[in-house]
């Protein structure tokens, strides 16, 4: 179980100091969130990530007052957070470099803002982006912008990429992830907390599990619930194999992007048995259904004993795979010096999972904020490696898989000595909790606040939406023909970054 | 060298679908049933029926219960409550050429009706012959989709060996495959590339979130589905939909399906 996290009320005036002091003291800052009060105020809540725990700097906005002094000119990886903060609620940051639309791109005029804590708004009908004018940073002679997608080659999520270029070389680049935005958070105000676990694994289809547990973990934490041994375990089994899955797909898109059309084809077919596997274990090659408030719906659909023995065949085949692939200089030489997140502004923006790990961030919730099968099992972060670049980023993956398989085949040699319910009947809901896992991308928070049992916020922060606002600073430097590859090495989901 | 060793070791991974069922294929949970034409006790009408599903695809229609397979995301709630009603079909041969087709276990539609689809989707893609190139279009997914549309191109699936490619330019394309609950900000992009495909052109819907908006919807930002934006030829249910469904789907569209699978 997670503890409580602390709560500090400040003055909305005195937010973003007391933020920058808490960044300057050490703490990370882990997000800001609204929520819509139903007096008519909004509560902006500051995480802050330090000493092992999660706490809040919350300020309350009175009602109309809809403006307070912004974090991001003192507290800079804040800056898409106030964004999203004045697209869902109409809230003007003051001081804040550059409101652009981040979410929402509709008509302010005809809408009022979707406000999640609220009751939902009606569908949006009037829909306004400027593409006359594409947003440029970069001004000169000979330069120009491609607007990359949202419809790109090839299948991949919907997203636009505004790449500034000579032709060659990247001057900049900026994200428009607005065309996914699905308004997910005012939906779960429909939902009880039972089908709200449904929901959660749609947020971000390819870290079901993930999501599933981190918004359990919030409700469990709220409700004072301790979830049994033997379920926290079944979750780390399907929450390792899950993260096996994301890696092995960042690792094939690398070798397609390189043409490695051999390596591509083995990654995949991988990645296939292990979604076969994940299937045989509950019944969906996604995990989806196994996590619910309070545990896990049942257990393994195999015995252990099979289940390690699958895991083994898999793991020796992804390993000598892995092996030939990062000795075939061919290859090595595209990822090489390509993206580069130097340490330095990786630890400035609190850059998370593999994508910090590979910039010399030490940190994971498993070993930080020990959660659920984690506190059994021990855990120890891989070295983190500091060249930063799209190599880097492959071998924490290569290193993540390796120890994956690792936790799960010992979640699976515990279970088969453990007994005991699989799940435990939460008690009606009052309050707000924090759930936190390390989801394949990183670091995932959800919290979650409740009034009577009802749901009346959720929040999700998914590393996705944390890391892709890095994204544009690993293009120094880079040409055209790189951007498969970062886009690859990061592995971030666009749906988790929508919202 | 090792590679090359490694893949023979492998043999010929590659499914032999849809010449011969797969035997993975005919064991997957793909989607929900009725256990036989279920008359609703009086315990299990209106407010009961519909407590067990979260999206509302269970209902009670001239007094018997059905399911809305375009709705159902497989939670498997249903299920899990009345196991003597509900059961989870072994089969991945779940797509319909007609909206009503996914309604189980009788399709709301006729048999002429069923046929009369049938007959003009063949003439349309008469002229695709053996190669048919897809173009993916996201429209609000999860991101699960796309992983599950991708494996289609994976060593077990090899969706080049029917003839069938996925192709960049809309110019190219004959069918648009489109995933995602049909976010409001999408409908624009997912109208250009419809209009930019040349004609005779196929729409498939992939997943229930692309036929209903899934669980997903009602939301401000998204449109219940993707028929409102562009006319559905295929639907393919599923939370996501099993990649032997997409390729069952796909088959169906453009008629290289043996008749036994078109429902």
């Amino acid at each position: 179980m997670t503890p409580q996290a602390k709560v500090e009320w400040v003055d909305p005036h005195a937010l973003a100091v007391t933020v920058a002091e808490r960044v300057s003291r050490g703490d990370r800052f882990a997000g800001l969130f609204a929520t819509a009060q139903g007096d008519g105020s909004t509560l902006i809540r500051a995480l802050l990530a330090g000493r092992g725990l999660l706490d809040i700097v919350q300020a309350r906005l009175g009602r109309g007052a809809g403006r307070y002094p912004a974090l991001t000119p003192l507290v800079p990886p804040a800056s898409w957070y106030e964004r999203e903060i004045h697209d869902l609620f109409g809230i003007e940051p003051d001081g804040h470099p550059r409101l652009d639309p981040l979410l929402l791109a509709f008509d302010a005029n005809e809408h009022r803002r979707p406000q999640p804590g609220v009751a939902p708004m009606a569908p949006i009908t009037s829909l306004k982006l400027d593409n006359s004018a594409l947003p440029s940073r970069v001004a000169g002679q000979g330069l120009f912008t491609i607007p990359y997608g949202p419809v790109r080659s090839g299948v991949f999520e919907s997203v636009e990429y505004i790449v500034e270029t000579f032709g060659e070389d990247i001057a900049y680049l900026r994200s428009r992830v607005h065309y996914k935005h699905r308004g997910i958070e005012s939906r779960f105000g429909d939902l009880g907390p039972d089908d709200g676990v449904l929901l959660a694994e749609r947020v971000e289809g390819t870290a079901s599990v993930a999501h599933a547990i981190a918004y359990c973990q919030a409700l469990e934490t709220l409700g004072g619930v301790e979830v049994p041994p033997r379920a926290a375990l079944v979750r780390a089994v399907h929450a390792e194999l899950e993260r096996v899955a994301s890696h092995l797909d960042s690792v094939a898109r690398n070798a397609e992007g390189a043409g490695q059309s051999v390596a591509y084809a083995r990654m995949t077919l991988h990645k296939e048995r292990l979604q076969r596997l994940r299937a045989q274990l509950c019944g969906h090659r996604f995990g989806r259904g196994v996590v619910v408030p309070g545990g896990v719906a049942g257990p393994l659909l195999v015995s252990p004993t099979e289940a390690l023995v699958a895991l083994r065949v898999l793991e020796h085949a992804i390993g000598d795979d892995a092996r030939s692939l990062m000795d075939t200089p061919s290859f090595l030489d595209r990822l090489r010096g390509t993206g580069v997140i130097s340490p330095v502004v990786a630890a400035r923006h609190g850059a998370l999972g593999p994508v910090g790990r590979a910039s010399g961030l030490v940190q994971d919730v498993r070993s930080e904020r020990p959660y659920g099968a984690y506190v059994i099992l021990g855990f120890e972060p891989a070295e983190s490696a500091d060249t930063g670049d799209a190599l880097a980023r492959q071998e924490v993956r290569f290193e993540e898989i390796t120890t994956a398989f690792h936790l799960a085949r010992e979640a699976l040699d515990e279970l088969s000595e453990r007994e005991g319910p699989w799940h435990l009947r939460l008690p009606v809901l009052e309050g707000v909790g924090l759930g936190t896992v390390e989801a394949p991308q990183g670091e995932l928070i959800y919290l979650v606040e409740a009034t009577q049992g009802r749901l009346t916020r959720v929040k999700q922060r998914s590393a996705s939406f944390h890391n892709l606002a890095l994204f544009p600073e690993a293009f120094g430097g880079d040409v055209l023909t790189d951007f498969t590859f970062i886009e690859a090495s990061f592995g971030l989901s666009i749906a988790g970054a929508a919202g | 060298m090792a590679w090359l060793l490694r893949g023979l070791r492998e043999g010929i991974v590659t499914t032999r679908y849809p010449k011969k069922a797969d035997d993975y294929g005919t064991s997957f949970k793909a989607a929900v049933s009725v256990r036989a034409a279920t008359t609703p006790s009086p315990e299990l009408t209106g407010p009961v029926l519909s407590r067990l599903c979260p999206t509302a695809a269970i209902e009670e229609r001239t007094g018997e219960v059905v399911i809305d397979r375009g709705r159902c995301i497989l939670c498997g709630r249903c299920v899990e409550a009345r196991p003597d009603i509900f059961a989870f079909e072994p089969s991945p041969e779940i797509a319909s050429l007609h909206r009503g087709g996914l309604f189980v276990p009788e399709g709301l539609e006729s048999d002429e009706e069923l046929a009369r689809l049938r007959a003009e989707l063949r003439d349309r893609v008469k002229a695709l012959r053996r190669s048919v190139h897809v173009r993916h279009v996201d429209a609000g997914s999860d991101g699960a989709e796309e992983w599950e549309v991708a494996a289609l191109t994976n060593p077990v699936y090899d969706l080049q060996r029917l003839g069938i490619f996925f192709t960049a330019s809309p110019r190219h394309a004959d069918l648009l495959l489109v995933t995602g609950a049909g976010t409001a900000a999408m409908i624009g992009p997912l109208r250009t590339t419809y209009e930019a495909m040349p004609d005779p052109k196929i729409v498939l819907a992939a997943g229930t979130d692309a036929i209903s908006g899934g669980l997903v919807c009602p939301s401000y930002a998204t449109r219940n589905g993707i028929g409102s934006s562009v006319p559905i030829d295929v639907f393919v249910p599923g939370s996501p939909p099993s990649p032997f469904s997409l390729l069952h789907g796909i088959l169906l569209a453009v008629g290289l399906l043996p008749q036994r699978g078109a429902r």
